[in-house]
Parts: C-alpha cells; sequence; structure tokens
C-alpha cells in the first residue's frame, strides 16, 4: 500500500504535464477550448434573444396562470442536463421527428440542447430583474407620459445590470454541463475539420480520463475553472455598479 | 388602446428580428469556414466497442487512411449495444463491434449490410497478483465457477461487471452460463458482484481500485498495464475469442449512409495494408501486439472466408 506522498506524486506529475501543455498552447486543448466556448457562447446569444423578450413579456403582462407559469419557470433551473440530453437526442436522431436534419453528434444538436438549458435560467431571471425595478422609478417613467414600449426598454435599461449577470450564469452553467454534452456530441474528436468535432471541455475530461490521458483532463479541468472564475469576477463587478 | 397596440408591435419586432438572427447564428455554425481543399473532404462517422478506441488503434488507423481517402473519421467510443442501437437507428454509417450473435440478429433485420471480420484477440480475466480465488491455470468457465464460490464465503473476492451490454458484457454472461448460472441470479446475488456501467478502460480502473475480476479484451488490458496492479490470470481457450467485425448501416433503410466512403473504410481494413497496421499497432510501445489481423484465420476464428478477405464490391 502506497502511503499519502507517494500517492501525490501522480497527481504532481500530472499537473506538472498539464501546465506543459497549457504554456506550449497544444493544439488539442486549443480546439476543445475553442469549441466549447462558440458552442456555449452561440446557445447563450440564441437563448438571450428569446428569453429577454419572454421574461419581459411575462414579468409586465397580465395574463390567467402567470404565476404558475413564473414557478414552473423557476422549477425548470434544476432540468437536470442528462434529461435534456435524452429529450433533444430522442427528437434529433435519425429516426426522430428531426432526423432529417442530421443534428446528431453534431456541434449545432449540442446547441441545441444548451439553448434548452440556458432558456428558463435566462427568462426567470429577467422575470426577476424586471420586478425588481423599483416602483417609484417605473411610476415616474409612466408618469412622463412614455409609451409602453418606452416603458419597457427604460425598465429594461434599469435592469441591465441584473440581467447581464444573468446571461453570464447561464454561460457558466451551460460551459459546464457534461451530461447533455456528452449523449447528443458523442465526444467526437474529427481530427480533420474543426466544425464537426463535439469534443468539448467537460466531454474530454470525462471520457478521456477513461482513456487514461489523465494531464489532458487536468489541463482542460484548469481551464473550465478558469473560464468559471472570469464568470464570476464579471458578475461581480457588474453587481457592484 | 394604441399603447397596446405598439406594444404588440414591438413584441413582434423583437421575435422577427430574434429569429433571424438566431438563424444567422445557426447557419453560420453550419457552413465550414475554413478552406476545404477541392473535392470537398467527406465525414464517416463510426460508433465503435470502446476496446478499438481506447487503445488508440482507431485514432491510428484514421489518421493514416483520412489522408489516403481525403476522408475525416469521426468516431464515437459505446459499447456494443450501443454502436448497434445507433446502427439500427441510422443514427452513424459504420458500426465496429465484437458480439457474433447480435451482429447476426442485426444483419439478419436488414439494419445492416456487408460485414467483414478484421482482427481478433482474447478475452482475459483479470485479477489481483494475491489471486484470492485461485483462479490461475483454470479454464475461463471454471474460473467463473470458482470466483462465485469462493465469493460466497470469502469477501475478498469481487468481480467488476461491465454491465453495459457491451460485446465484453455478452460473453461474459455467456461465461456465467456455460459455468451453469443463470445470468440475473447472478446480478442480485450479493455485494461480491459489481456492475461498472461504462467502458472497458474505466471498468478495468474500477477493478484496481476494488481489487477486484474482471473479464477484458487482451488490447484494453495491455494499454492499460502501466497503470494497473492486476495481472492476468485465465488467457486461454476458444470460449476467449474475441472477432472483430465492421459492417455498413443499411442505405436501403437509411438512405443518408455514405456508402462508397464506408466501402472504402472496410475494404481498406481488410487490405493487406490495413491488416499489417493492425497487426503492428502497439508492438513497440506494449511489447505485443494489441490485435491480430484476421487475414487467413477464418477457420480459427469460425467465420466464412469470405469474411475475412473478399472486398466489398
Amino acid at each position: 500500500m502506497a502511503g499519502f506522498l507517494e500517492g501525490l506524486s501522480p497527481i504532481w506529475q500530472g499537473l506538472l504535464q498539464a501546465f506543459n501543455l497549457l504554456i506550449s498552447l497544444d493544439a488539442q486543448i486549443l480546439r476543445i477550448t475553442a469549441l466549447s466556448l462558440i458552442i456555449t457562447m452561440s446557445a447563450v446569444i440564441i437563448g438571450s434573444l428569446i428569453s429577454i423578450p419572454l421574461g419581459s413579456v411575462i414579468a409586465y403582462g397580465k395574463f390567467r396562470g402567470r404565476n404558475t407559469l413564473i414557478w414552473l419557470i423557476q422549477t425548470l433551473y434544476a432540468f437536470p442536463t442528462v434529461v435534456i440530453g435524452l429529450i433533444v437526442f430522442l427528437f434529433i436522431r435519425k429516426t426522430g421527428p428531426f432526423g432529417p436534419l442530421n443534428l446528431l453528434f453534431t456541434p449545432q444538436g449540442m446547441i441545441i440542447g444548451q439553448t434548452v438549458l440556458v432558456l428558463p435560467i435566462i427568462t426567470g431571471l429577467t422575470i426577476s430583474a424586471l420586478v425588481a425595478v423599483d416602483l417609484t422609478i417605473r411610476d415616474t417613467i409612466t408618469s412622463l407620459g412614455a409609451t409602453r414600449l418606452q416603458f419597457l426598454i427604460s425598465a429594461l435599461k434599469e435592469a441591465r445590470f441584473a440581467i447581464f449577470a444573468a446571461i453570464a450564469l447561464a454561460f457558466g452553467r451551460a460551459i459546464s454541463e457534461v451530461g447533455a454534452a456528452i449523449i447528443i456530441g458523442g465526444n467526437i474528436a474529427s481530427p480533420g475539420n474543426f466544425w464537426t468535432s463535439t469534443r468539448t471541455l467537460t466531454t474530454a475530461i470525462t471520457l478521456e480520463t477513461g482513456k487514461g490521458d489523465i494531464a489532458l483532463s487536468i489541463a482542460l479541468g484548469i481551464i473550465l475553472l478558469l473560464i468559471a472564475l472570469v464568470i464570476n469576477v464579471i458578475i461581480s463587478i457588474v453587481q457592484n455598479r | 388602446m394604441l399603447q397596446r397596440m405598439q406594444y404588440t408591435r414591438f413584441l413582434f419586432v423583437i421575435s422577427a428580428v430574434m429569429i433571424v438572427v438566431a438563424g444567422i447564428t445557426f447557419s453560420g455554425c453550419t457552413t465550414p469556414t475554413p478552406p476545404t481543399p477541392t473535392p470537398p473532404q467527406q465525414d464517416l462517422l463510426i460508433a465503435t466497442t470502446t476496446s478499438l478506441y481506447d487503445t488508440g488503434l482507431l485514432d491510428h488507423l484514421g489518421g493514416i487512411f483520412g489522408p489516403e481517402y481525403n476522408a475525416n473519421l469521426r468516431v464515437t467510443a459505446k459499447g456494443t449495444g450501443q454502436a448497434l442501437e445507433l446502427g439500427q437507428n441510422g443514427d452513424v454509417d459504420v458500426v465496429m463491434v465484437h458480439d457474433r450473435v447480435r451482429e447476426d440478429t442485426f444483419l439478419q433485420n436488414g439494419y445492416g449490410v456487408d460485414r467483414r471480420v478484421f482482427a481478433f484477440n482474447y478475452f482475459i480475466i483479470v485479477g489481483p497478483p494475491s489471486d484470492p480465488a485461485n483462479t490461475r491455470n483454470m479454464t475461463a468457465t471454471q474460473a467463473f465457477d470458482t470466483i462465485y464460490k469462493k465469493a460466497q464465503t470469502n469477501p475478498k473476492v469481487v468481480f467488476v461487471s461491465r454491465g453495459d451490454a457491451s460485446g465484453t458484457h455478452a460473453r461474459e454472461q455467456f461465461l456465467w452460463k456455460n459455468a451453469g448460472y443463470n445470468y440475473s441470479a447472478i446480478q442480485v446475488s450479493g455485494p461480491w458482484y459489481v456492475e461498472s456501467g461504462t467502458g472497458m478502460g474505466a471498468t478495468l480502473l474500477i477493478a484496481e481500485e476494488k481489487n477486484a475480476y474482471t473479464l477484458s479484451d487482451v488490447g484494453t488490458f495491455l494499454a492499460y498495464k502501466g497503470n494497473l496492479s492486476l495481472v492476468p490470470l485465465v488467457d486461454q481457450g476458444d470460449e476467449l475469442l474475441n472477432v472483430y467485425s465492421a459492417m455498413i448501416v443499411n442505405p436501403a433503410k437509411f438512405p443518408d449512409t455514405k456508402v462508397q466512403l464506408s466501402k472504402d473504410w472496410i475494404n481498406w481494413l481488410i487490405s493487406s495494408k490495413g491488416q499489417d497496421l493492425i497487426a503492428n499497432y502497439g508492438v513497440s510501445t506494449y511489447g505485443q501486439p494489441l490485435f491480430h489481423p484476421a487475414l487467413g484465420k477464418w477457420e480459427l476464428l469460425g467465420v466464412s472466408q469470405a469474411e475475412t478477405q473478399d472486398p466489398i464490391p
């Protein structure tokens, strides 16, 4: 039985190799990181374009079932990513309803999965942000004779930091999820064509660890942590304004 | 009233913009931006058993085949069961698996065509060097029988199963049956029997942590040996023969299948060049081959001669 200190040595070696990979800007690591960022950014952009208008309607709309809808959206914050993966998989596979689009095992398919993941988060937090805009400010805007459109634009301006934080939060959740990414993407390396590769930071860590490529996994883990750190810094800067 | 209308119009404009931008983002992703050489490179999507991928064999072969045929091999590593399921739904072009029984069903049901046998090796029973069940020099069925019996009284005897409907898992079930056991009874017979539910490489690492026995293909075991203290205990006998085949997903059922490139790939695998590459893969790193070429071994493998040597027309 190896002692604790001896047991640390393979971890230490893995860490050293990982830093070497990072410093030398290993091509494989760059590809994986770039692909992760592209997929998640696309999902967050599409998600925001849908969620912010949707959130505005729900926040200021008056309709039956509004509270139930908000409750439902907030429940979906915790939508298990493997379930999203399974559902999207069944819909986009060749025999599924969207089979002819050939989206399974493609980055586009993964973007769909992550968009589904960020939709409730951005929508729900946009609603909270808009509802939280100070009532007196809302009254002032209205009393100045603003149209509903002007009102909404002012309210969105007031809530912009909170909405931005919501988008950053959604980004963090999407880039770090692995369940949907493996089911929909399949962790495919695709050496000849970057745009058909589906190996992202999380899927590579999950499956390459099983393949014994520890240094690569540690290096990718460090990048993932750095991304999370940057997101948190952005959120706290924004929220302190 | 006017305000209400403006508001509705505003929402309409926003949704229109949203859909357009989403459309642009999406189509931007679909069009490959890097300059592609003429004729355009083709992707071939393969679902494979984990052993062919975890050992690095497919990356190696793909790296040579790709430039030769202007092809890009996209490989997703699954167990045999999952790979065949993907094939049955037309989600991939080629499946590369190792379970004759389920392959036959797959072909009979018309999901796949043009099976070719391109490699073989052996399954091995591996376990801790102390071998608490004393399985050394037994046959595989004897060893399984002994492991079961010893595990009932000795808590040090543990067995890790793939438990993932893979080819290796199918062979394990076959060996339990040969040893006279009902597999569903084995599964629930106690804490000595553990299902990993994952690929071969990860399962070996789990067996290592648990000081347990497991059934592995010899290729993955050799590729992982450096990280393992587990030793091979039983590696002889026909019941451990492990035969790898490739099949094309039936284009009659799924017209999107890239038939020509699939044929090129499988024909290349069984060509003397592909067979040589398979024979030599891993020799310099592991001191012995991980896989043996199937060419000329059809009698040993119990398959038709055509399946090992006739190119797909």
